[in-house]
């Protein structure tokens, strides 16, 4: 049974986020419910509720997710482009537009890589080796889906701001760590830090190490070994973890907005420009660049359900 | 330290060298940071901590994210369910589509979900006008809190008890009805129950991410200090204000509380596992 497994993973808010993967991926394994009801006709009856309460209880979940999820994702294209197209595509051509976007690009790609590498490590420790402390070590790697993003910024602030620990030294030499590039991507990392090794360590550890250890007994050094017969294995599950840290760094918004100092066409980036527009009343252009991390999530999330079914094709079928 | 402590598989090479890597690095980035903020509350004398905590700025920020947290969470656990028992037992058109919507708050930046909220719950907004005709203002109110904190919290339930219904046995509940048990007996003594551990921690998810969420409650929030203005972004202010020592007050009580949450829903969890034996 993978449920209960993959039931028992979230025990902090990414680990629901991962467990997504198991449990849609696990699809297959765990027929519809109409479709294992089935064969026993006469249980349907037993194992459902009368027509007015299934209408209601439709109509309540319906209305629910259309209120609190829906409208404000419609809301977010309806005012971007509620001046016509011209207006939102000027907004999306201004200069402070293009250096936010620019930025963002720039921090994801050094954060998703940097993460993408340290997930890897980690996962290959944790997931092909037994030790002592590995559960603990796990719920170290989680730890940043459970601190407040604003305290995620605080603790750079204290290191590197100027009565920080660090302060004083960096100002001595001139180094330019928060209010500047390094303090923003250092905060992406710590709040993107545990997606790629959470979406990697419980497909490793399913996957075992027969195949490694063959390749090794054959005769192939580490590196053969991990490129040709690991990657091979886990490459959906990695793009998995790439692609929801990626989207996580280029929306991160709290920790941000703590580190960046909001210096204008410099340190902001969309989700801060979003703030900035909004706050001064400058609608059109706020929403604008929000409907372009709005593209960025719905997309984020379509692929999300294709990769989901790639890892549930390539899965290794489990006993029951 | 640990690379000797290597049991079995010792035939796969690399496990010092990426234990090694994943340690620096884990450490550069989450501990070193981490400890940082515990040493710099323990340059606090027990009197100055106590002095900021018990100050009615702070106090009211907590009282307000910790209070409307769990009133979201409350909304969450009972409107997932209803949308979890839908989307697993019921077939309606867009069932699909509903079900993929569940994760946009997970997936939406929070500064978009922010203003996007605000706009929609706004005076003018399409659901703000009707509203304020019913005299119910939201938006810059902590009803705004409240609503944006229901919005990062809803994937939180469905997506925890969401595999525990699906894989649920149906024997039980034949079994219950057969035994005579009437259909909303079943549910509320025979099937809630067996979902109570997922139940639980969703509730306490969502409560974990309302508590500690910033960028999609500020916009709808207001920000009138001891009204509407959350713990979070206090902490931001009180940095502004260069305040560190406040600021960092506040951070370590919130996430002491946030620790506390993650040893709950671990417990919560070793019960599921003792409930439902895998």
């Amino acid at each position: 049974m993978s449920t209960p497994s993959s039931f028992a993973a979230p025990a902090n808010p990414m680990r629901a986020y991962a467990s997504m993967a198991d449990m849609t991926a696990s699809a297959p394994a765990h027929p519809e419910p109409s479709d294992r009801a089935r064969p026993l006709a006469r249980s349907i009856d037993l194992r459902s509720e009368p027509g007015p309460v299934r209408f209601i209880i439709i109509v309540l979940a319906v209305s629910f997710l259309t209120i609190f999820v829906v409208l404000p994702l419609l809301v977010v294209f309806a005012s971007a482009v509620s001046s016509g197209i011209g207006p939102y595509f000027a907004a999306l051509a201004e200069p402070e537009a293009i250096s936010a976007i620019k930025l963002t690009l720039l921090v994801a790609a050094i954060s998703v890589s940097l993460n993408l590498v340290f997930g890897v490590l980690a996962a290959w420790a944790i997931a092909k080796f037994d030790f002592r402390g590995k559960t603990f070590l796990i719920t170290l790697i989680d730890l940043p889906f459970s601190v407040s993003p604003v305290i995620s910024g605080l603790v750079f602030v204290l290191l590197f701001g100027a009565q920080g620990y660090w302060g004083a030294w960096l100002q001595a030499h001139d180094i330019h760590v928060l209010f500047a590039l390094p303090g923003i991507v250092l905060a992406t990392i710590f709040v993107t830090f545990p997606f790629v090794a959470r979406s990697l360590i419980p497909l490793m550890q399913e996957q075992g190490t027969h195949e490694e250890e063959a390749a090794i007994s054959l005769g192939s050094s580490g590196l053969q070994t991990f490129f040709r017969v690991t990657l091979p294995n886990i490459k959906w599950g990695l793009l998995y973890g790439v692609l929801l840290c990626n989207a996580r760094a280029m929306g991160e918004f709290g920790a941000v907005s703590v580190v960046s100092g909001h210096i204008r066409g410099e340190t902001n980036t969309m989700p801060l420009l979003v703030e900035i527009l909004y706050n001064e009343y400058q609608f059109v252009a706020s929403f604008a660049i929000a409907s372009l991390l709005a593209m960025l999530a719905l997309i984020t999330l379509i692929v999300k359900i294709v990769l989901e079914r790639r890892l549930d094709e390539g899965q290794i079928p489990r006993d029951h | 330290m640990v690379s000797t402590a290597v049991a079995r598989r010792s035939s796969l090479p690399g496990f010092g060298l990426t234990m090694g890597l994943t340690l620096t690095w884990l450490s550069v980035i989450i501990l070193i940071p981490l400890a940082g903020l515990f040493l710099k509350t323990l340059e606090l004398s027990p009197e100055q901590f106590w002095n900021i905590l018990t100050n009615p700025r702070t106090l009211n920020a907590l009282k307000i994210s910790f209070g409307l947290s769990f009133a979201a969470a409350c909304v969450n656990l009972v409107m997932g369910t209803i949308v979890v028992w839908a989307l697993v037992r019921y077939r309606f058109p867009g069932r699909r589509l509903f079900d993929a919507v569940v994760d946009i708050p997970f997936a939406l930046p929070t500064a978009v979900a922010g203003v996007a909220l605000t706009q929609l719950f706004a005076q003018k907004g399409w659901l703000g006008a009707p509203l304020a005709e019913l005299g119910i203002k939201v938006a810059f109110t902590p009803i705004g809190i409240f609503v944006a904190m229901v919005f990062i919290g809803i994937p939180f339930v469905v997506r925890t008890v969401q595999p525990v219904l699906i894989d649920l046995d149906p024997e039980i509940e034949e079994a219950a009805a057969s035994l005579g048990a009437r259909r909303w007996h079943t549910v509320f003594r025979v099937i809630l129950p067996s979902l109570a551990p997922a139940l639980l921690t969703g509730f306490a998810l969502a409560f974990a991410r309302a508590v500690g969420e910033y960028g999609s409650v500020i916009f709808i929030a207001g920000n009138l200090p001891n009204v509407s203005e959350i713990a979070p972004l206090l902490i931001v202010i009180r940095l502004s204000e260069f305040r560190y020592a406040d600021a960092t007050a506040i951070a370590v009580i919130m996430l002491l509380a946030s620790f506390l949450i993650i040893l709950v829903v671990n417990r919560l969890q070793r019960w599921a596992q003792v409930r439902i034996p895998a």
